[in-house]
């Protein structure tokens, strides 16, 4: 147990703090998140800068233009990137979802095809997981691919899509056999989004904004060979998507609400705060603190068995209600001003309500922790 | 940065949960105070740096005796009293013939059982005075007479002692959690387990990740006391505030969900539970300890 930088992490901090000094500006840091990150184009050219640097798939293969760094390099680029106040990566679906997943089920010509460009911020890619009526439960997909000769015809609706509205590519999960047993009956596709029949409605959501949409498919032509992994072991394959979603989403969380915590702090050092907030405020950052460990024993788990340990099982969802608590909190702590749109604040609060809910609810996740952590028997 | 258990701590924390299972199981007699404390020593707990081992294992060793809820003075002695210590007073808590207990806020943990006390901010006074009854039976407490004093060599370490407490909790919270998790398996109403429902597995989810998080402190704090790293101080307050607490929590639930039978005297839950409570508000409670932290954040 060693909690301080080895010689490497300390060398590449350094040289990541100097390199975002010198290539992000100061009035391109503190975006406030949703909808804004893919409305201003400094987003997409920052994107470029950090693939040109080698920071954009930091752990991936080298063959498949990654740098084949160590997890812990990723955990201090999001460290470092959250406390300069970076806009994110645009492609971030591209690099936590699909990329990862095509490197762990695609073919040769997949991985040639896709992986660079997802990197590159070329080709933004979204996910077509969630519908009307398979939320939670997504073996219940009912959007339909029909094998018709060598392509898929595809026909539904998919929900809670970010970045659809500007993504080139879908990781689709399809019903492909509604005979077949739950669990076997999906099919998990890699679709392009300019494909005829592909129709992108945003949604407009509590903040007020739209940062996520609906997606339409009607007939719409998918060749056989986007299809990734077997016919059939689309849940298979969509449970790899979910596991790096949750796997690497750890850091990156614990780093934005950080550098939120920060900002936070900026603005309570100048007010006489009384003794209850005062408490209110050492509990959200101890809370902080004990997420941001918790994702570091993670890590060294992993990087000592290569299977992810169950300690990070919980990180999601205390994040998520961290982050609700901590900007409801600073609508007491900006007083009589709590009440009005700030254009910042009020953005994070309302936004933070879909935190319980998006990338697994709470329940869902109290569920997975109760059976695969716990052990205890399913509730369903 | 390498935040996980070397193969050697696993081992040793494998080694006190086998031993202590063994000595102190859950059906012994909890009225017993037969505390094995020749044992502790020839198992070298009682002097961890003659193995070239430091507050990280004693840390792990603090919440072992937690899970198994140990009844003697272990953490009076290594974990509070053992920095104000000479070299000869340690070599003799190593050997086991002395036992030693801090004066805090005026009680005295085990007054009536140790030999020594440190009080004053570092007199050292034999152990004498009146006992009173504390929240937790096995931890009594007693009001120091405080006479024949001789200065102590060591130093206050405030963290340690945090850290010690938090450490202890860690193990009474996963013993609560554990204990929950098996009689949710195996009760049977409506038919089923009745962890089946998610009204019973829900809050045991939650304390999982209170323990997970508590741990993630614990370990943090222990590591910067054993490297005298500058935020111990924070880092000790904080794991003691979080991790106190979450015993407490996790043993109400683990009540809870025992439903009847975890509230009475014959199961050990309580015991744990009163455990919890002790070490929750023994030195500083939650709330004043995050006003320390706040203190230490806004700065």
């Amino acid at each position: 147990m060693d909690l301080r930088d080895t010689q490497e992490e300390a060398a590449f901090r350094t040289e990541l703090r100097a390199w975002v000094d010198a290539n992000l500006p100061a009035e391109k840091r503190g975006g406030r998140g949703g909808a804004q990150r893919f409305e201003d184009p400094f987003v997409r050219e920052w994107s470029r800068k950090l693939y040109e640097a080698g920071y954009a798939g930091l752990t991936w293969p080298r063959e498949y233009g990654g740098a084949g760094a160590p997890h812990s390099f990723q955990a201090i680029l999001y460290e470092e990137l959250a406390a300069a106040q970076a806009p994110p990566h645009v492609g971030v679906i591209g690099l936590s979802m699909a990329g990862p997943t095509i490197v762990a089920h695609g073919t040769e010509e997949q991985k040639a095809r896709y992986l660079k460009p997802i990197l590159a911020a070329e080709e933004i890619w979204c996910q077509g997981f969630s519908e009307p009526d398979a939320g939670s439960d997504l073996a219940a997909a009912r959007t339909r691919a029909e094998r018709r000769g060598d392509v898929y015809v595809v026909n539904g609706q998919k929900v809670w899509s970010s970045f659809a509205h500007i993504a080139d590519f879908c990781i689709l999960v399809t019903q492909s056999d509604p005979e077949a047993a739950r669990y076997r009956n999906l099919t998990y596709l890699l679709v392009d989004m300019h494909a005829p029949g592909v129709e992108v409605r945003p949604l407009r959501q509590i903040t007020g904004e739209a940062e996520f949409n609906e997606i339409f498919f009607t007939d719409v032509e998918v060749p056989a060979e986007n299809r990734l992994g077997e016919e059939g072991e689309g849940w298979q394959v969509a449970m790899t998507t979910l596991l790096h979603e949750r796997a690497t989403l750890g850091f990156a969380l614990t780093a934005t609400l950080d550098a939120l915590f920060g900002r936070l702090l900026e603005g309570a050092r100048e007010l006489e705060l009384p003794p209850h907030m005062r408490e209110e405020l050492a509990r959200e950052w101890i809370e902080l603190q004990a997420i941001r460990f918790t994702n570091y024993r993670a890590l060294g788990t992993y990087e000592r068995t290569g299977v992810p340990g169950p300690e990070g099982s919980g990180v999601k969802l205390r994040w998520s209600e961290a982050n609700q608590r901590l900007t409801k909190l600073v609508r007491e702590l900006r007083g009589p001003e709590g009440i009005l749109d700030d254009g910042w604040w009020n953005h994070q609060q309302l936004r933070s309500r879909g935190n319980t809910i998006e990338a697994g609810t709470s329940e869902v996740l109290r569920n997975i922790i109760a059976e695969r952590v716990l052990g205890l028997p399913r509730s369903r | 940065m390498d935040f996980a258990l070397s193969e050697d701590q696993l081992e040793l924390k494998q080694q006190a949960r086998a031993w202590l299972a063994d000595r102190f199981p859950l059906d012994r007699d909890w009225d017993s105070v037969e505390d094995r404390w020749s044992e502790l020593a020839e198992l070298g707990w009682l002097d961890v740096a003659e193995a070239g081992l430091g507050f990280v294992e004693e840390a792990l060793l603090l919440e072992e005796l937690g899970y198994a809820c140990y009844p003697g003075p272990y953490i009076a002695t290594v974990g509070f009293a053992l920095p104000w210590l000479s070299d000869e007073q340690r070599a003799r808590v190593a050997t086991g013939e002395e036992r030693w207990s801090v004066d805090v806020d005026g009680y005295v943990p085990w007054l009536g059982l140790v030999d020594f006390v440190v009080a004053d901010g570092g007199t050292a006074y034999p152990a004498r005075g009146e006992e009173v009854a504390s929240v937790d039976p096995s931890r009594p407490f007693g009001r120091l007479d405080k006479a024949d004093g001789e200065p102590l060599a060591g130093n206050r370490n405030l963290p340690r002692a945090r850290t010690a407490s938090a450490a202890e909790a860690l193990g009474v919270a996963q013993r609560a959690l554990d204990l929950g998790i098996e009689h949710a398996k195996t009760r049977v109403q409506f038919g089923k387990p009745i962890g089946t429902y998610q009204a019973v597995s829900h809050p045991l989810a939650q304390t999982y990740t209170d323990v997970e998080l508590a741990r993630s402190l614990v370990y943090w704090a222990a590591w910067c006391v054993a490297e005298e790293d500058e935020r111990a101080p924070v880092a000790a307050g904080a794991a003691k505030a979080f991790a106190t607490e979450a015993a407490v929590v996790a043993c109400e639930r683990s009540i809870q969900a025992h439903g009847g039978i975890g509230f009475t005297w014959e199961h050990p839950l309580h015991r744990f539970y009163k455990r919890a409570l002790w070490l929750e508000g023994f030195g500083r409670r939650p709330a004043e300890l995050r006003l320390e932290v706040a203190e230490a954040v806004l700065a």
